[in-house]
């Protein structure tokens, strides 16, 4: 049987009301092994203006690279079991945090392993499809990761979060829809 | 023959099994949009398309096991009550009862089993319960909009609704959406992700709605209106309205022959 996936349509200005439910600012609950890290940045417009009603969402690996977990109802925020998933809304400047675990490198394809990243969808009112993007950690092995291989090294830089000066447990990564800067996104 | 057996267990959405890193990376993709069926990005008439579409072109993104696991749902986040949108704290919202019922398969015909369906929706006057909703139709007290099931078995949801009503938005002079249940669904992996709209048969609006008419492929949009349901109709109670989705299948080719 071929079937043919379902058309994409836009989560519109008001996806908060069906889907924060599930919104999740700390993916890991205390005593998840793996170094902690907060995530902060913003989403913007070709104009530069913050996107107030963006959403992303977070798929990771846990501390050791491997993928798998249940999704349960998160407690103010907090998911109670670690499952790699995380669901973020910008806020009213556009800006979102959130904190989790740095996962561990994961299988890539042709026996590579894959540096350790974030996966990320992001939808908002404007995109009739979701994107997909990656967020890298700074202080690892980079250029070895195959799927960063496949990038103009010139853009490559807008999918590397930065450490945010003073603070060595806050990456921030912003991301931006156009411009000179904006992020490389995946057809995923 | 299926080389993966962990790719049966993810093409039908069961819990996503732990995956050790140590493991062959062999990952089976999943397949790519049959062209004109998904929207560009860049969608003119739908106005705030143009300063959030991304200008350069996407990346190919060929499927590790990031793109091909993701999490599994915990029973708890659904309910009865979750499933039924008609009511709140034990009073009716007011509005045409309805059922929004039907099936999640994948590209192959595969029941997609126990996967999160989230739906959320405007009021039987066409108002969100959103702050940012300012349309001058009344709020409903009974009535939030929100709702989520898991499939069953056979990839089978069923919703108790009320029917949303249409509204007016500014993205171009008298603009008004038609009708629309707002659908999101994460399937068994990140590469199976779903955000859409189910629509109503007959809605005059449809014609001229920029969402609604954002893929090349007529037949693709014409699969967004559910379909009026006499069978499943609840005599004397609700009307019935079916809607398939259709998430992404593996590339899989099962009956390929041997080399
Ligand atoms: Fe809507």
């Amino acid at each position: 049987m071929s079937l043919q996936a379902t058309t994409w349509q836009t989560v519109g200005p008001y996806f908060r009301i069906g889907l924060e439910y599930l919104n999740t600012t700390d993916l890991a609950p205390a005593g998840t092994p793996g170094e902690p890290v907060t995530v902060e940045g913003q989403i913007l417009d070709g104009n530069g203006k913050p996107i107030s009603d963006a959403l992303i969402e977070i798929w990771q690996a846990n501390a050791s690279g491997e993928y798998g977990g249940t999704v349960d109802n998160p407690v103010d925020g907090a998911a109670t079991v670690f499952s790699g998933f995380g669901r973020v809304p910008t806020d009213d400047e556009g800006r979102f945090s959130f904190s989790t675990i740095q996962p561990g490198p994961v299988a890539g394809p042709s026996g590579a392993m894959q540096s350790p990243h974030l996966a990320i969808r992001l939808t908002m009112r404007g995109l009739l499809r979701g994107l997909s993007t990656r967020m890298y950690f700074p202080a690892e092995t980079l250029n070895s990761d195959p799927i960063l291989q496949l990038v103009p090294e010139q853009r490559r830089a807008t999918l590397i979060a930065t450490q945010k000066p003073g603070t060595p447990a806050t990456l921030q990564w912003n991301i931006e829809m156009q411009g000179e800067r904006e992020t490389v996104f995946f057809d995923c | 023959m299926n080389q993966n057996p962990d790719h049966d267990e993810l093409s039908i959405g069961i819990a996503a099994p732990v995956v050790p890193n140590s493991r062959p990376s062999q990952v089976t993709s999943y397949r790519r949009p049959y062209p004109g069926t998904q929207p560009e990005y860049l969608h003119s008439p739908y106005v705030s398309s143009i300063e959030r579409a991304p200008k350069q072109p996407l990346i190919k993104l060929p499927h590790t096991l990031t793109e091909v696991t993701g999490p599994a749902f915990a029973p708890a986040l659904v309910s009865p009550k979750t499933a039924d949108l008609t009511r709140q704290n034990g009073r009716e919202a007011i509005g045409e009862r309805i059922t929004v019922s039907g099936r999640v398969l994948d590209e192959n015909g595969k029941p997609v089993r126990n996967t999160l369906v989230e739906v959320w929706q405007a009021n039987a006057c066409g108002r969100y319960l959103h702050k940012r909703d300012q349309h001058d139709a009344p709020l409903d007290p009974n009535f939030t909009g929100q709702g989520r099931v898991m499939t069953d078995d056979y990839g089978a949801y069923k919703f108790l609704t009320i029917k949303p009503g249409s509204y007016p938005w500014r993205n171009h002079y008298n603009a008004w959406r038609p009708a629309h249940i707002h659908f999101s669904l994460l399937g068994p992996a990140f590469a199976t992700r779903l955000v859409t709209q189910m629509y109503f048969p007959g809605d005059p609006l449809l014609p001229f709605d920029p969402i609604f008419n954002c893929t090349a492929d007529d037949k693709a949009r014409n699969r967004l209106i559910s379909q009026f349901d006499w069978e499943t109709v609840l005599p004397e109670y609700a009307l019935a309205y079916k809607f398939d989705i259709i998430l992404r299948g593996s590339d899989e080719t099962p009956f390929e022959v041997q080399r």
